[in-house]
């Protein structure tokens, strides 16, 4: 087979050479007496393979390139994004962008002072592409995978597995003197299994991240995988469906922690500070959960699907701690949070592509350990419900949030009953309400990739926490 | 400022490259479908512009079919020549990689003759200025309709100019273009001691002059300020009637229930077999209906150039046709044919375009003005989480309100859940003449012992 390789050629990467042209535009945006102007580019280079059963089914490999210009004038900005990288274009969105604002071209000159030398986080990172799986090498992988399925599960009627790896080039320049280039790579691998016996069914799915790791594929563990899926899909497929009603319930580590990512994560972000819509605009240093919560966002731990060597904005990422011991300590800001809420920036700009502005957004996003073991909180349940494994969920402008479990069983007189598995469940609540109910934090915590979509669209991010025991939370169910 | 024009599309110059290009590399078969765009939006918070946006994309997509007659895509923004070629070459060498079992073809309709959709002329885009104007003053209108309103977190007004093309090797030429505007308005209520509410209203028009800012701006006045006075619900099993936004989007979300392609994958909850099976309630009757004159920016072609068309899914009750793509129709031989409604890919997927809901009045006892201890379905929330497509099951957040004598009480915080089969069959009144919104138009749909959970 001949192998695929899309790889653009240097003359067309972004680097040094770009810093005049850089520098022309925002010199225009600054004379003509914008508070602010950023400029980002970027050259992505996708593919993504699905097999089905024992066939690959989809190749789809995808080439882009764009810009998206922003300009700032007291707390209102304009953003313009093209996929024209020419010149002509260029300025056409600057000068879209600033006439927004009511900002015409300057005869005059701006007295800008330029960008600052090029901070480059590419240096070492050219050779990722060039050492991805090709197309053969991932195909073949994703059939190792539809195989061990079929091996391992049973009544299985639909065997899916994909590889997606997304690499991308960014420059990033700002009118403050920000001049920042970056390499970023994005794999990550999923499966999905239908098992279907009569009128009972069950859908289990399974997803896997890292970032900047060009053998993730490889190490991938596929007999692990494969094991765990079936073996859910087993239990699930003749699972009672979930009696409704309010239980105290232990949510597992790893995905576990799309809980806070939803039920307050976002509510940290400034985003929902500058709308108004979250209660705790006005908590900081006052306690908003149990003294057992303690949690933390950062973007600097290695290989993590949400880490960054630099965010969308150019600035190197943090280890924010958003609470300690149930005290609210920080809010997670990009720069046009910072400029309209006054909380600093914490490396949180981010953004899908240069369609969209940049806004504050979660990277790696869990719960500390606490000093329980596991079985400590089941053991403190009379009746209550164990989910193993979260599927999505989402938070309303409100606060309210919900997720669905797509595996849970019940847990009886302090034991997990994995003989009565139970399906159905969403689980709803409040950030408010809540994060005072997580009494207990174990020691086991772990992280799981997973894609968060918002304002400035789907980013990557991972979601974490130990085993926690919420005291009470409604379940929906039958 | 006024959008600039739409990057101008050479259909004769992006054919003769094409055919240039593919004839170069040995390439007999292809095909190139492309959409262009340009699209404005204000966003404004609390008197004053918040953010002001401006895109314009390029998305175009390439396929080839080798000596193998396997199919390969790559997917590019560039539609310079050399983008071109090098999307053409990354086809072609993807195409070694293509599905042998089932690979797509050209389809046969994409040469056929074209009805053009006449009913929405495009509209002219507005200046940014204009469209900020008009959203200060809805906002305004909003922020002064009650004392609780203090902001209007979600907010936007946008217009969009689209052009799309569909090229192949057989000679098939699709162009259309089209317009949107669309405004959407979320206000957040609070009284003191309460918990805060929200809900909201969504207008979609060819144009900003076309859309209903006044009806937009009640709806969200309304429907926020009713969920004002709330009071939890006991869980329990209800009569439940869902509004048509709220149903259409539960149709929606199952739509894989008519979908061939999904039909073929195993992953649907019909089969080949299922045509002409009882479904859903014989109250019930739905058409997808990408041309209806209410569809805003309906497409007159799908992503393999096969025109769209009116598509009866379920006749009383009955399952009547799947969608299906050119490669479905043909792998289901049985005189199947391409409907209108696939995207284009290496694997083509399947996807409704507007549906169409008519239902028989059935039990004329239930009605939103009078029923007891009824809930009514506002709107469902988290349809890509609360959703199992593939095992027929939901259990979703909404907003909505308890029935009493025809008084409406907001619900605090609840979840509706079923699986879909018995919710279809359990439909027992389509109240009110069918209502327009953005996915489609439906009535009141009534469906009886569906369980709702109240938040404590």
């Amino acid at each position: 087979m001949p192998s695929l390789c899309l790889d653009a050629p240097a003359a067309s990467r972004l680097d040094q050479r770009w810093r005049s042209r850089l520098e022309e535009l925002l010199s225009v945006g600054m004379g003509a007496g914008a508070d602010l102007v950023e400029i980002f580019v970027e050259r992505d280079d996708q593919l993504n393979v699905l097999a089905e059963q024992e066939r690959i089914t989809s190749v789809s490999p995808a080439l882009g390139c764009g810009a998206g210009i922003r300009v700032f004038k007291g707390h209102c900005d304009g953003f313009a994004a093209t996929n024209d990288l020419g010149g002509p274009a260029l300025l056409t969105a600057l000068e879209q962008a600033l006439s927004m604002l009511g900002l015409g071209r300057s005869a005059g000159a701006s007295g800008w002072q330029g960008l600052a030398e090029l901070r480059d986080y590419g240096s070492g990172k050219e050779q990722w592409l060039k050492s991805c799986p090709t197309v053969p090498d991932s195909a073949e992988r994703l059939r190792e995978v539809t195989a061990a399925l079929a091996r391992h599960g049973r009544h299985l009627q639909a065997r899916r597995a994909s590889y997606a790896r997304d690499w991308q080039e960014v420059l990033v320049a700002a009118s403050d003197g920000t001049f920042a280039r970056d390499l970023r790579l994005h794999q990550t691998t999923g499966l999905t299994l239908l098992a279907a016996d009569g009128d009972y069914r069950a859908s289990i799915g399974r997803r896997d991240g890292r970032a900047d790791d060009p053998d993730f594929l490889a190490h991938w563990p596929v007999e692990d995988v494969a094991m765990s899926a079936c073996e859910s899909a087993g239990r699930m497929l003749y699972a009672d469906v979930v009696k409704a009603g309010d239980y105290p319930v232990v949510l597992a580590n790893r995905f576990g922690g799309v809980i806070f990512h939803e039920a307050c994560g976002h509510l940290l972000e400034t985003t929902q500070v500058e709308r108004g819509s979250t209660p705790f605009a006005d908590k900081l240093g006052k306690a908003i959960a149990h003294p057992a919560v303690t949690a933390i966002d950062e973007g600097l731990s290695d290989n993590n699907f949400g880490s960054l060597t630099m965010d969308d904005e150019g600035m190197a990422p943090q280890r924010t701690v958003l609470i300690q011991d149930g005290v609210l300590q920080r809010f997670l800001s990009d720069r046009a949070g910072a400029m309209r809420t006054g909380h600093p920036r914490t490396g949180s700009g981010r953004r899908q592509n240069h369609g969209f502005a940049a806004a504050s957004r979660m990277r790696n996003t869990f719960i500390a350990p606490g000093p329980h073991k596991p079985a400590e909180l089941i053991g403190s349940i009379d009746h209550g419900l164990y989910c193993k494994q979260m599927g999505g969920g989402s938070v309303g402008p409100t606060g309210q949030f919900n997720f669905a479990v797509e595996e849970a069983y019940w847990i009886e007189n302090g034991c997990l009953r994995e003989d009565k598995p139970v399906k159905g469940a969403t689980l709803i609540g409040d950030a408010v309400t809540v994060l005072p109910r997580i009494s207990m934090c174990a020691d086991d915590d772990a992280l799981a990739a997973g894609f968060c979509g918002s304002v400035s669209g789907s980013v990557y991010v991972t979601v974490g926490q130990p085993h926690i025991k919420v005291d009470r939370m409604t379940v929906g169910g039958r | 400022m006024t959008s600039p024009p739409l990057v101008a599309l050479d259909r004769e110059a992006l054919r003769q490259h094409m055919a240039d290009g593919a004839s170069r590399m040995g390439i007999a078969t292809w095909d190139l479908g492309i959409t262009c765009g340009n699209d404005t939006s204000v966003q404004v918070d609390r008197g004053e512009p918040k953010q002001l946006k401006a895109r314009q994309s390029t998305t175009a997509m390439v396929r080839v079919w080798n000596g193998q007659g396997l199919v390969g895509i790559t997917s590019t923004n560039d539609l310079s020549p050399p983008g071109l070629t090098a999307a053409l070459s990354g086809a072609q060498q993807a195409s070694a990689f293509g599905d042998a079992q089932s690979p797509p073809r050209l389809s046969p309709q994409a040469r056929d003759p074209l009805t053009p959709l006449h009913h929405q002329p495009r509209q002219p885009a507005l200046p940014m200025q204009t469209l900020l104007e008009r959203l200060l003053d809805a906002e305004r209108q909003v922020l002064n309709s009650h004392p609780a309103i203090s902001t209007v977190p979600y907010n936007g007004l946008a217009q969009a100019q689209r052009e799309r093309l569909y090229i192949n090797s057989a000679g098939a030429l699709r162009r259309q273009s089209t317009t949107t505007a669309s405004l959407w308005l979320y206000p957040r209520a609070e009284e003191a001691g309460r918990k805060p509410r929200s809900a909201g209203a969504v207008r979609l028009a060819p144009g900003v002059d076309a859309l209903d800012l006044e009806g937009c701006i009640a709806e969200a006045t309304e429907r926020t300020i009713s969920h004002l006075d709330y009071a939890p619900i006991d869980t329990g099993v209800y009569t439940v009637c869902f509004c048509p936004e709220a149903f259409l989007d539960l149709l929606w979300a199952f739509g894989s229930m008519v979908n061939a392609q999904a039909v073929l994958d195993g992953i649907s909850l019909s089969q080949r077999n299922s045509l002409g099976s009882q479904v859903a309630s014989p109250l019930l009757t739905v058409a997808d209906d990408a041309r209806h004159p209410r569809h805003v920016a309906a497409p007159e072609f799908d992503g393999e150039g096969t025109p769209t068309r009116r598509l009866p899914l379920i006749e009383r009750g009955h399952l009547r046709h799947f969608l299906h793509s050119e490669g479905t129709a043909r792998a289901f031989a049985d005189g199947s044919v391409a409907t209108g409604h696939a995207n284009m890919g290496a694997k083509v997927t399947l996807s409704p375009q507007w549906l169409d809901v008519e239902g028989q009045r059935g039990d004329s006892s239930l009605s939103c003005e009078s029923s007891n201890g009824v809930v009514l379905v506002d709107s469902l929330s988290a349809l890509h989480a609360g959703v199992k497509a593939s095992q027929g099951s939901f259990s979703l957040p909404f907003d909505g309100w308890l029935l009493s004598g025809g008084e409406r009480r907001s619900i605090e915080a609840a979840t509706v859940a079923g699986d879909i089969c018995s919710t279809l069959q359990r439909i027992v009144a389509c109240e009110g003449d069918p209502q327009c919104t953005p996915s489609g138009r439906s009535p009141h749909i009534w469906v009886e012992g569906l369980t709702i959970t109240g938040e404590a």
